[in-house]
């Protein structure tokens, strides 16, 4: 069976601090279901994720009991990505015809605070301050500067492009632009990276209603279609947060090889990707997953960026709606959001954002914690 | 006077005149963890020993940590008199990069590629009176080849 995507719906992203994360979940999926033009007794099966709001099941107390298959997924920054593949797999098996997918989130403000236990760490790594995400981050682009000839230019530019898309998204949470020196000024948080350069945690919903693609059509006439999704976990070697050693061999990151298993199952190669969407945690780290991903070589990311490659009007149009830096990052939500987008691209239906040229084939990239990827392909 | 105790056992030697990282190798493949493991995250063998991983080393990439750390951070800091620390991967010679804070805290004293040596130091005092027993970790700083 092939997979297609027939509905799509969003929770704007950011703060809405009258509604419970969950009840952002569920306005998602009534934007989806509405937009496939069905309605929550037509699903046949769901996948959800949350890691601050909720188990995702008790959505059916706001949307129906209606007895259908609900599976919780929680698979740190990729949960949404997860739950996508999960569905993925039960129309691929030919189980179910049409489900949907949810992810969404409600964070505390600040910096994501998770317990060493949970991760398999002894609590002495919490203790003496080197469990933030934040720092892994940091470290991994200073490496990478050093490594491949970055230089601060280049982060600046991938914030600044951020904020600028999200100036351009309706649902983004930040829409103000940024010029190039207000991010070079704002305050260094954890060297090289600055307050401009990361996302934040935040709020918000995602869904996606999934379908058989023979059956596509009796329900949409624009459906879009899932070619595939891959998700993959850390080798040995590679080089991950939360992580107190590393080996001496460097290893490809689970991004290479879920990257490459999305490629070869969908048969294209990045050559082919008309917009895509990267994690972009914070600037540092959509540079270097532009090459994780394939989609350049190391290094040529300062050329790109200076040319203005991963802009709107680019050659290769990276986090079309200002990504996580101008969108947040509500941890279920989030891949989810980036599907979102790219169905939005695909359709023509971007507006003040929209990608020339009519783009016919899209790329989704998550990494999570502590060390994962989710990678999709959407083709028209 | 209070005692000095490791934050955990088995991270470094202690009480020791000169202290060593230790870590474990394994018996199988070679490869080396820090902090020591009973199993080989590389090959899955069962069989490791513990080893030290020495008292000098690399460093391979540092940052800085501006803010205070939430929970579960634990020293005995408050907002007002927090200070910055340096956190990094340093290459030790045992054949494994270990992330430890690091000593010194602004950038222009922090090179990749740069010696650094072990500091065993106090990190925090427990009880509510100071009297408790002095919680020692591991630090690098950097220093000058003689």
């Amino acid at each position: 069976m092939d997979v297609a995507i027939i509905g799509i719906g969003l929770h704007r992203f950011g703060r809405s601090p009258d509604l419970s994360g969950m009840q952002q979940g569920a306005s998602a999926v009534r934007n989806a279901l509405a937009d496939a033009g069905l309605s929550w007794k037509d699903m046949q099966f769901a996948y959800g994720g949350s890691q601050d709001a909720g188990n995702a099941d008790a959505l059916v107390n706001e949307l129906g009991l209606t007895g259908l298959q609900f599976t919780n997924i929680w698979n740190g920054c990729a949960t949404g990505g997860s739950s996508l593949h999960a569905a993925y797999s039960a129309i691929k098996s030919g189980e179910y015809d049409v489900g949907v997918v949810v992810g969404f989130d409600k964070h505390p403000r600040g910096a994501f605070n998770p317990k060493p236990a949970d991760w398999g760490i002894d609590e002495w790594y919490g203790e003496t301050g080197m469990m933030l995400t934040t720092q892994f981050f940091a470290l991994k682009t200073q490496r990478y500067m050093h490594d491949h000839g970055i230089t601060e230019e280049s982060l600046i530019r991938v914030s600044e492009k951020a904020f600028t898309n999200g100036s351009l998204t309706p649902t983004a949470w930040r829409q103000q632009a940024l010029s190039y020196d207000e991010i070079a000024n704002s305050a260094m948080i954890s060297d090289p990276l600055r307050k401009y350069m990361f996302c934040s945690p935040a709020e918000g919903g995602a869904a996606l209603i999934i379908c058989n693609a023979d059956k596509a059509h009796l329900y949409s006439s624009k459906p879009l279609y899932l070619k595939t999704a891959a998700v993959r976990t850390r080798h040995y070697g590679s080089f991950e947060v939360f992580a107190p050693s590393q080996a001496m061999n460097v290893a490809d990151a689970s991004t290479v090889t879920a990257s490459k298993a999305a490629f070869e199952q969908a048969g294209i190669g990045p050559e082919d990707i008309d917009v895509m969407q990267l994690q972009d945690t914070d600037s540092g780290t959509e540079i270097i997953h532009m090459a994780e991903n394939g989609f350049c070589e190391h290094g040529e990311q300062e050329k790109l960026l200076r040319e203005g490659a991963t802009g709107i009007n680019g050659s290769m149009p990276i986090n079309t709606d200002g990504g996580c830096l101008a969108n947040g990052e509500p941890v279920g939500a989030s891949g989810l959001r980036q599907v979102y987008e790219i169905c939005v691209q695909l359709r023509g239906e971007g507006g003040a954002r929209q990608v020339p040229n009519n783009p016919k084939v899209g790329y989704t990239h998550v990494y999570g914690a502590p060390g994962l990827s989710g990678v999709n392909i959407i083709t028209k | 006077m209070s005692n000095q105790v490791p934050i955990h056992e088995g991270l470094f030697t202690w009480p020791s005149a000169k202290p060593q990282l230790l870590g474990s190798r394994c018996v199988n493949c070679a490869e080396t963890a820090f902090p020591a493991q009973p199993d080989c995250r590389n090959c899955g063998s069962r069989e490791t020993t513990i080893v030290e991983l020495g008292d000098q080393g690399i460093l391979w990439s540092w940052t800085i940590q501006t803010f205070m750390p939430k929970a579960p951070y634990k020293s005995d800091e408050t907002a007002e008199t927090f200070q910055p620390y340096g956190v990094g991967y340093v290459e030790m010679p045992g054949g494994v990069r270990v992330e430890s804070r690091l000593l010194p805290n602004k950038p222009e004293d922090l090179q990749i590629g740069m010696p650094m040596k072990l500091d065993i130091i106090p990190f925090r005092t427990d009880g509510t009176d100071g009297s408790g027993d002095q919680i020692m970790t591991f630090r690098f700083s950097s220093f000058k080849e003689a």
